[in-house]
Order: structure tokens, then sequence, then C-alpha cells
């Protein structure tokens, strides 16, 4: 069409993009790039360790991983405290989940006592640091109410990440437009069916990847119940350095578990994410 | 010939939104076995007002009895009443999670508590009456607009109601798709279902209906016979009315 100012005549080729463009977004150089970068910073550190006149002692690392014993092969402390971080983070992110439900539908409940109840305790947790109410847990309801570490760190973790899981949990229950629930009424259903065949099932795909931040960041955040002394992994880690000054090496290793672990579970969540995208 | 029991009974009824008032002192009595077509411009309260027949809005002030349950907010007995009375929705609101089959099936189930195997066999009953028997394990998504509101108003029959209302069924659906509707529709009257239908289709009206109601901001303008209404409606307003959705 001559008349709009373009004229290029049926399967002409499209002008190239500047070279810029080609060169950076080309896979080889990406990766080359990438690469070059990770290695720079490798090369930092070790440099750096080199300098203040570290003593690497990566050989002495895989005993705290397993060991092959005159009894025979047992787990180290590493793959044990991971157990730990994953038992405390399961059980605090359950909890979590069930108070943060119970504050979304208080919010959303109509009730101006629900919603100011709601409001008032996501406020308050939002805006106390995680260590504090950790010390509040521990060191003053604690002993109030009879209750030892282990349950003051699942218990803080669960209220704290309770707070931020209800608001994932309304904005999933708000994306379900009103058709939903007039439809769901209109036949009969009392809301609480409502809610148990028509919108949680549907808020479940808004849900699902706000969710898995929030469980990525609670097993990260858990290994602040190490300032307690409460047994998983940073806890573990710590331990170990004080047994061995191998800091360097047990903290590089202490960081790879949470990554591959936090990793795994990206990747799982994003198969179920896609599984749920077919479905609909 | 003795006239048939009152399904739906309106007096005086107002609704407000804050200081808005929707609807203004309306009064109608729909029969067991009557079709009402509500007309009326858009924002003339034509859909509250059936919205409030099942509660799903509620009337401040005025009576309503729907097949001898008084309707208010706060009734205790609200979800027998919306079992008895189906409603049909302008974006049919299917549930997009389950499939068609699914749909159908839900209501009777989780509410009538009916056995699965009953509430199937009624399901692909009232498939077969909307024609589409064949897309009873299809999801909404993958069905055509005609299709889903066809479906929608299974739904609403699955549950044995005794008054079904029409909130302009067709006015979401591409032209070529109406008809499947009203056909629908039409069929469903012809068993002597009590239906109060808003709609622009006036041909279905003088088809179906017994009575023509005509509203204009949030009052009855009109209540006649269709023959009456099409011809010599007594209101200017109405005439006018017809004159411009009738032009084409």
């Amino acid at each position: 069409m001559s008349d709009l100012g373009i004229s290029r005549s049926r399967g002409q080729a499209l002008p190239k993009l500047p070279f810029h463009k080609r060169f950076f977004g080309s896979v080889p150089v990406s990766v080359a790039i990438y690469a070059i970068i990770v290695g720079l910073i490798a090369y930092g550190a070790y440099t750096g360790a080199q300098g203040m006149g570290y003593n690497w002692q990566w050989y002495r690392v895989p005993q705290f991983l397993y060991r092959n014993t005159e009894v025979g092969f047992e787990w180290g402390e590493i793959p044990i405290g991971l157990v730990a971080t994953i038992k405390l983070s399961v059980t605090a992110f359950l909890l979590a989940t069930a108070i943060g439900l119970l504050v979304a539908l208080l919010r959303l409940s109509g009730l101006v006592i629900g919603a100011a109840v709601a409001v008032g305790y996501l406020e308050l947790i939002r805006n106390i640091p995680l260590l504090v109410l950790l010390y509040l847990f521990y060191y003053v309801l604690g002993p109030i109410f009879g209750f030892d570490r282990y349950f003051a760190s699942i218990l803080t973790l669960a209220v704290f990440h309770s707070a931020l899981i209800s608001e994932i949990l309304r904005a999933g229950i708000n994306a379900i437009p009103a058709g939903q629930w007039e439809a769901a009424k209109s036949i009969g259903m009392s809301p609480y069916q409502t809610y148990l065949y028509i919108i949680l099932p549907q808020s479940v795909r808004f849900m699902l990847p706000p969710m898995t931040g929030e469980v990525v960041h609670l097993i990260k955040s858990s290994a602040i119940v190490s300032v307690i002394a409460v047994a998983e992994l940073t806890t573990f880690g710590r331990n170990i350095i004080s047994d061995t000054y191998m800091s360097f090496e047990i903290w590089f290793t202490i960081a790879l578990v949470y990554l591959v672990v936090t990793l795994i579970l990206s990747i799982g969540v994003s198969h179920l994410e896609k599984k749920y995208a077919v479905d609909q | 010939m003795t006239r048939p029991a009152p399904m739906i009974e309106v007096s005086n009824l107002d609704k407000f939104y804050g200081t808005f008032q929707a609807l203004k002192n309306i009064d109608l009595t729909v029969h067991q076995g009557e079709k009402v077509v509500i007309c009326g411009p858009s924002g003339s309260g034509k859909s509250t007002l059936i919205r409030c027949f099942n509660g799903l809005e509620w009337h401040n002030s005025g009576r309503l009895v729907i097949d001898g349950i008084e309707v208010y907010e706060g009734a205790k007995d609200i979800r027998e009443l919306r079992q008895e009375v189906g409603m049909v929705f302008q974006q049919f609101n299917l549930f997009p999670h389950l499939t068609v089959l699914e749909n159908l099936m839900i209501g009777p189930m989780k509410v009538r508590k009916i056995p699965k195997a009953q509430a199937e066999e009624t399901a692909r009953n009232y498939l077969d009456r909307v024609h589409i028997p064949e897309q009873a394990d299809k999801y909404p998504a993958q069905l055509s607009g005609g299709q889903q509101q066809r479906v929608a108003i299974a739904r609403s029959l699955c549950m044995e109601t005794r008054i079904m209302l029409f909130d302009e069924p067709t006015s979401a659906l591409d032209p070529e798709m109406i008809n499947e509707v009203l056909d629908v529709m039409v069929e469903l009257a012809e068993t002597g279902m009590t239906m109060v239908v808003v709609t622009h289709e006036m041909g279905f009206a003088r088809k179906v209906a017994d009575t023509m109601v005509f509203m204009e901001a949030g009052q009855i303008v009109e209540i006649s016979p269709p023959e009456q209404f099409f011809t010599q409606p007594s209101s200017e307003r109405c005439r006018l009315f017809l004159d411009q959705i009738l032009a084409h």
C-alpha cells in the first residue's frame, strides 16, 4: 500500500535489526557474557581469600554431608539440618496458610469488626521485623505460655508469613468475577459451599505463583531461628564452623543447599502452573 | 376458568442504592405458568427487579412473595427459595473449572444432596433438552456463546426449578447464536414453566409472552397482553421505545 508510505512486495524480507541488538540478542553471546560475569565473581572471591591467607579445606566438607563409618553409612550434619529445616518450614507454612485463610476470610466477610481485626493484625505483623517477632515469641510469650524454642520458632514463622499469605489469598479470591458468586447463589449454594467448590478451586491458578514465592521466602527466613539455637540447617552450619573454622567452605555449601531446594520448588511449581493453564 | 395460583407477588416495592431510587412502587403479579417479558431502556430497573426475585438484590420496602415464601434480607429460607427459582445471566456465569456435565451436577449434588448417578442422569437428560448432549465432557471455554448459554439454562433446570428468570440472556451473544438460545426458551415455555424474561427480543416476546411489562426510570409504565402492547400501547413513552427497537 504505497499510499500508507510503506512499499514492500510480498515475501520481501523486513529490514534487519541494528547490529547491537542482533549481537547482544544472540544465544552464544549471551551465554558467553553470563559465563564471564560468573567467572569474575568466582575469581574475585578466590583471590580475595588468597589475599587474606585463607586456607581452603574443601576436602573436609564431604564428611558433613555423609560418612562411611565402621557401623556403616550415615548422613552428615548438613542433610540432617536440611531435613529439620524442611520440617520446620512445612509445619510453619501449613499453619501460616490456615491463619492466612482465616484473616483473608475475615477481611472479605463484609463485617466491619471482621475487617478491622484483619487489617489490625496485618499492619501489626507486617511492621514488626522478623527478628523482633522471634524474640517476642521466645523471650516474652514463651515463658508466659510455657512453649519451647522449637514451638516459638514455628509460631514466629507462621504468624509472620500468615500476614503475607492472607494478602495473596485475598487477591486470589478477589480475582474471581462477581458473576461466579451470583451463579453459585442462584443455585442455592451457601457461602461455605461457594468457597469450597467454586471460588477457591479457581483462585488456585492466581495464587500459585505468589504462594511459591512465599514458600521460598519462608524457607529462607527460617534460617533466622538459628539465633535461638533451634536445630536446623543454618544452626548446624554455625556449629560446624565453630568446630572447624572453615567459614568460607561451609557457608558456600549451606547457601548452595538452600539454592538447590528453592530452585527445585520453583521448577516443580512452574510445571504445576502449566498443568492448570491447560485445564482451563 | 380459574386463575392459577400466583407464583410471584410484588406490591409497593422500593429499592434504593444510597439516595438513588432504582425501583419505585412496583406492583406485579405473575401466576403459575405465566410468561412475562420485561422490556425498557437501559437503567430502567428491569434487571434489578428480577434480581430481587431470588435475593441477589434486596428491596428496601414493600412486599415480595415468591411461591409462598416472603423474600427479605436475612430471610432464613432464602436458600430454599433460590433452589426453586432459576436464574440465567447475560454473561452465562458458567463455572470455568468444571466440565459441562459437572456444571450441571454440582448444584443437585451439593445443594440438594442427590446421589451422583441420579444427578448425572438428570444432567444428561437436560443436556438433551437443550440440544447439546455431545458437549458433556468439554469445559465451558471450549463452547460457543450460544452453547454456553444453553448449558446455563440446563444448569438452572437441573435444580428442578419452578420459576425461571432470564436477565438479558441473548444480549452478549453473536447474532447467529441468538436463535438457538431463543428456540430452547420457547421449548421451555411450552412445558408450562413460569418465566420472567428481561429481553429486547420482541419476536420472542410476541411468540411466548402472556404479559408484557414496560419499565422506565424504576417504574412500571405499562402492563398489558402482547396484542395490545405491540399495537396500541397506552403510554406514549412505551410507543416511542417500541418504534425505536422495531425500526429495523
